[in-house]
């Protein structure tokens, strides 16, 4: 069992792999709030910047980051065509309060369901609120975990980047 | 009981190996994966009854990886335990140092298969959910095969065999009965494509899922396959939500229920309605007899899952209502109804003032579910009788509770909430003999911006009741230097003790003394690494994630924890 383990290790340093900190989104189905299923792969922005937040209802310091982002949205929308994708982890126990909860707050993200933690997995994430940021190209060129005020204005700076608009 | 993984290993290692050789002249591969590790050395103290154990210093840690390359995936996790941290995990022990977790998959056109680990949940999860909570230590992985197969949009099909994760030893150990499932699921507005004009959409579903165990008991004939379905239907509008879920499960004597030969049923219904600014949620579910475990005589009620019943109650995230008193799932019988509303004065009207203001309403509530015991042991073992719909007489639980948000200034937001719980400690903790606790909790939170990169965030907490372990405050502070830093101090304070003023609680368990439960943390955060210290006093707890809690007891130490991504 151990010489898989090696084996994926060594795997890096085998064979020529893609830039560093470049990866595509992975092959992982979510739910929108109306039950239709998506494949994570298939997420794009015409080539624009996207922002890909792992949150939960239950999650305090992700709704601050949302809620913050939501106050500048609309401005960083006009200015970089930034668009953001909020997957919530929230099982069967809330997921049910997800749709309500974003239209209380009045957010205008795209929101998905990732109830068993399928895309979560597969993009490796530990624990939330965790953002990655997706170029134009569709692959992660930034993330970042955990969120405390004013983290909001670092994540802008690398959608101008993204952007082009530096 | 415990299966060796090692036959079906070696051959994933060798397709593993011949895919990788193939793919080294090519481009396209990726690797992946996270890290994630936390040790803790505990002092003696014996004001707070806390935990030593003989090693002195607990570490533990995995490591998971994601080989891709095209429509192959491969991946792993090495997970190590010298010793796992007190309290950890939820069910049975994990020990030493091994591969926790492996899989390979492949996609062709409609059909996906996998092969070793995986984890699955149809519908809602009544019948068949495996899923991992790794901060609580649940993983009830399957290990053998799924098929996901899409034979037309719209029209989802699943399969999946093979036996759990049940605790870990140098690697992973699995129960001893075997898993098979089958679900289906139509998605009209994705079936019916250009035909469905309608902005509404109608998800209907079903799954069976089987688990087969030997009989060996002396005494009982014990159904050796166990057989449970569920339906599910899902209609939505742009404002309305309706879901419902039912499941049937035939008789399955356990040690959860005794070993009664009652079959099992449970009932889910939800409504949600919401606009912008505006959000409303009703629900309610109903729980039979509904204990569902590969193992019918799995040591813990957390040990070998097969479904998940949720519990239907706001999952708090304030401190002492999150960690003194939260609500879980009765499978053996339980009614129970969940109301909330979330609404938005928005900015410009007169109680929204000059930037906006948030509600959160929210009621839930627990009973027992009204049932007789029939006294049938030595006959039918029926065990009892029920009304299925009809709630008991003994509240578990109530919670009803209320925050509201603001932005007050540019640099001042401020939340307040209001709680005030009924919870029946007896049921939901196991602690016999226990009086229901009634309490009610004041939380002011506060945020305060010192610039665009640096903020204090404040909570003050306080908890009555003549109950249990009586008065509680919790003070915090939080210093943010964004992006990278954050430094905390809390202390709850538990200035009302119950073994002081209430003699009524019976034994007194509590130690008498007025405690301080001090605790700081400093935390650097940069790009997908996480680094934490704290050092303090930890008080016994509860610690919630999603469905499912963990008992935490009490230590005083130094933590350190660091999560990674790449």
């Amino acid at each position: 069992m151990r010489s898989l383990f090696l084996l994926l290790l060594a795997l890096p340093f085998a064979f020529p792999m893609q830039a560093q900190n470049l990866s595509k989104l992975p092959a992982a189905t979510v739910t929108t709030l109306d039950g239709r299923k998506v494949d994570a792969r298939t997420f794009s922005n015409d080539g624009k910047p996207m922002i890909i937040n792992f949150w939960a209802t239950w999650c305090a310091p992700c709704k601050k980051e949302l809620s913050a982002i939501a106050d500048v949205y609309e401005d960083w929308q006009a200015r970089t065509g930034v668009k953001l994708l909020a997957i919530s982890i929230d099982d069967a126990r809330s997921m049910a309060r997800v749709a309500p909860y974003v239209n209380g707050q009045d957010w205008d993200y795209e929101v998905y369901l990732d109830p068993n933690g399928d895309l979560k997995r597969a993009l490796n994430v530990n624990n939330v609120p965790h953002t990655f940021l997706i170029d134009g190209n569709g692959e992660v060129v930034w993330q970042h975990n955990n969120y405390v005020p004013g983290d909001e204005n670092q994540l802008f700076k690398k959608v101008l980047e993204v952007a082009g608009k530096k | 009981m415990l299966h060796e993984p090692r036959a079906t290993w070696r051959a994933l290692l060798s397709i593993a190996l011949v895919t990788t050789v193939a793919a080294q002249a090519q481009e396209g591969a990726q690797i992946s994966g996270n890290f994630s590790s936390d040790a803790q050395y505990y002092n003696e103290d014996e004001d707070i009854n806390a935990v030593v154990p003989p090693e002195r210093l607990s570490a533990q840690g995995w490591m998971n990886l994601i080989y891709t390359y095209k429509n192959f995936e491969a991946g792993g996790r090495f997970e190590s335990y010298e010793p796992a941290l007190a309290g950890y995990p939820a069910g049975q022990p994990y020990r030493g140092s091994g591969v926790g977790y492996r899989y390979a998959k492949f996609t062709v056109s409609d059909l996906e298969v996998t092969v070793g680990n995986f984890f699955e949940q149809f519908g809602q999860g009544m019948v068949f959910r495996s899923y991992e909570e790794r901060y609580l230590g649940v993983d009830n992985a399957m290990d053998g095969v799924r098929l996901r197969y899409t034979p037309y949009k719209g029209i989802r099909l699943k399969g999946v065999v093979g036996r759990q994760r049940f605790a870990f030893d140098n690697g992973f150990t699995k129960g001893a009965g075997v898993v098979r499932g089958i679900d289906a699921e139509v998605s009209l507005n994705e079936l019916l494509d250009s035909a469905w004009t309608s902005p509404n959409n109608l998800t209907i579903g079903g799954s069976f899922v089987s688990k087969f165990q030997e009989d060996r008991d002396p005494l009982l004939v014990l159904p050796q396959n166990v057989g449970a379905g569920a339906l599910r239907a899902n209609y939505t509008t742009p404002r309305w939500n309706l879901y419902s879920e039912y499941a049937y499960k035939i008789n399955d004597p356990s040690g959860q229920n005794g070993f009664i030969y009652k079959p099992g049923q449970a009932l889910l219904v939800n409504a949600t309605y919401s606009t912008r600014g505006f959000g409303a949620s009703l629900g309610a579910h109903t729980f039979d007899n509904m204990f569902f475990q590969s193992d019918r005589a799995a040591p813990t009620p957390f040990d070998l899952n097969i479904n998940f019943l949720p519990p239907l109650a706001k999952q708090h995230t304030y401190n002492l209502p999150a960690t003194l008193y939260p609500y879980a799932t009765q499978p053996n019988g339980e009614v129970s109804a969940q109301g909330e509303l979330f609404y938005k004065w928005h900015k410009g009207t007169k109680l929204g003032g000059k930037y906006g203001t948030r509600l959160a309403l929210n009621y839930s509530v627990a009973y027992s579910l009204d049932s007789a015991a029939t006294n049938d042991l030595t006959t039918t073992r029926q065990g009892y009788s029920t009304n299925f719909f009809q709630p008991g007489e003994d509240l578990y639980f109530q919670d009803i509770n209320i925050e509201l948000r603001k932005r007050v200034s540019e640099r001042w937001e401020l939340a307040f909430s209001y709680l005030n719980l009924v919870y029946d400690i007896d049921i939901i903790q196991g602690k016999p003999g226990k009086p229901v606790v009634h309490t009610d909790i004041v939380i002011l939170e506060g945020l305060y911006k010192f610039n665009a990169r640096n903020s204090v965030r404040f909570e003050a907490q306080h908890l009555s009741t003549a109950q249990d372990q009586g008065n509680w405050v919790t003070m915090l502070a939080e210093f943010t230097f964004s992006p990278h830093w954050f430094l905390a101090a809390m202390d709850q304070y538990n200035y009302v003790t119950t073994g002081e003023t209430f003699l009524e609680d019976g034994k007194n368990e509590v130690n008498p003394n007025r405690l301080h439960y001090p605790i700081g943390s400093v935390g650097y955060i940069r790009g997908g690494n996480r680094f934490q210290v704290n050092y303090g006093r930890q008080r016994a707890g509860i610690f919630c994630v999603g469905g499912v809690c963990r008992e935490v007891p009490a230590a005083n130490g130094l933590t350190l924890s660091i999560t990674s991504t790449f």
